[in-house]
This record gives C-alpha cells, structure tokens and sequence, in this order.
C-alpha cells in the first residue's frame, strides 16, 4: 500500500510532512542527500499551496501519496481550490529576487532542479502537483 | 523548531542557527538579521553548524538583505554548513552571492 499523508494548511504541519517523507523515501536507496533534496521538493511545493492557495487555513487539507512507479518515486500532492501549475510559473533571475527584496521565489526553481519530472493536472476543481524522482542507479 | 543564539565579539555579531529553518519560522531569522543592521556591528556571521535543514523561505530572507549588507558595508558570510544544506545553496547558486565559508575565523577575517 502507498503512504499516505493528510496534511491541515498550516505552516506548523511541515515538520509532520518533513518526517513523512523521508522516513517513506527509505525503502528506495536514496542517499542521505537525495532524500534531503526530494524532502525539500515536497515541502517547498506543499508550503506554497498552504500559502498562496489556502491562505494557511488549518480547517482546509493537502492530501499525499508516495508511489512506488518501478524504477522511480512519485510523490502525489492533492488539494482542492485555486490550482496553482508550477510547470507554468516563470522563476525570477537571482538579481532580480535580491533587488526586490523577495522573500519567495526560489522554492519553485528548487523544485525545477531537483526533481527528474514535474506533472500536473486540474480536474472537477481538485488540483494534483506530482513529482518524480529516479532510483539511484544500482538500485532493484 | 528554530532557536537563534547571538553572540556579540566587538563589531562581528554572531548568529548561530539551531534546527530547522522553512515557512513557519523564517520570520524569526528574517527579524534577527534585522536588529542586526547596526551602525557598529561590520561583520555578520551565520553560524550553520546546528542547522539542519532550511527551505526557500530562508533562504529568501538571506537574499533579501545582500544589498543591505553591501549598502552599509557589512561584511556578511556563513560557515560550518553541514553537506546538505550546503548543497541546497549551491544548486541555486546562492553561494556566488553569499560568502559560504569553511569557518568562523575566516568568516571574520573577510573584512581585512
């Protein structure tokens, strides 16, 4: 069976998201490393939504799912509301998130460059963000 | 969780993190790097030995004050990251715009 995660939007729950990814990325053989860096992805793109698209709403919830796809993780990220398609947003230039002072900007360029394989799709007003890792090589 | 300790040697302030910096506690980092733009402080240090893990959100708050650095003269670095969370700066390329040092005495030598 897949791990599953339901996650309120708060900001307080990305330590509980933090443990659930990386103690589900295990079985996979990632190094210590890769699992930091796929934790990061997910959390970067779970702390947006809380954010951005539900305004950190305790009573509203992002549902997750770690598949195993074979030879590579999926880890699928649900919510309901405003979709927000990360393969269509423009990352700033550094220079510019330094000029503007911004204090976002870079966790989806994060994303960008650490996972191998970003879907998503919008249906019947339910949102689905799915990243994609490889095994390490030599792994199964 | 995130614990800020400061330690003040003359005009260096140290800033050493303790945990994990993302979007619920970057306000905390945001506000310490803050008071610390004082007209005798020259030298600011992250010390990131005990820090763990941190995301865009603190990551963003450094980039935020590089020019403020630059404008008032301070000398402003970071040392002691462990490979993790160095590595995260770098697949940014953060670390060709923020000092990301071996140290803290050559995090406060930099300003020689």
């Amino acid at each position: 069976m897949s791990p599953k995660l339901i996650l309120s939007c708060s900001t307080s729950a990305l330590a509980d998201l933090r443990s659930f990814i990386q103690l589900n990325l295990e079985v996979f053989g990632f190094s210590e490393l890769d699992k930091h860096q796929i934790t990061l992805a997910v959390e970067e793109v779970v702390a947006n939504l809380i954010i951005h698209s539900h305004a950190c709403n305790p009573n509203e919830i992002i549902h997750l799912e770690i598949k195993d796809l074979g030879k590579k993780v999926a880890v699928e990220i649900t919510d309901k509301g405003d979709g927000f398609n990360l393969l269509e947003y423009e990352e700033p230039e550094l220079r510019q998130v330094i000029e503007e002072k911004r204090k976002g900007g870079l966790g989806i360029l994060l994303v960008k460059k650490i996972m191998d394989e970003i879907q998503f799709e919008s249906k019947n007003g339910e949102n689905m963000c799915r990243l994609i890792k490889k095994f390490p090589p030599n792994f199964k | 969780m995130l614990q800020i300790e400061k330690v003040r040697e003359g005009d260096v302030l140290i800033l050493q993190l303790i945990g994990e910096v993302d979007a619920s506690n970057s306000v905390l980092l945001d506000q310490s790097i803050q008071e610390s733009l004082q007209p005798e402080i020259k030298v600011v240090v992250i010390d990131g030995k005990e820090l763990k893990y941190i995301s865009s959100a603190g990551l963003g708050v450094f980039m935020s004050y590089v020019d403020d650095f630059s404008e008032r003269g301070i000398h402003f670095s970071i040392f002691g990251l462990i490979q993790q969370v160095g590595e995260v700066f770098k697949i940014l390329g953060l670390d060709r715009v923020i000092a990301i040092v071996p140290d803290k005495t050559t995090a406060v030598a930099l300003r020689k």
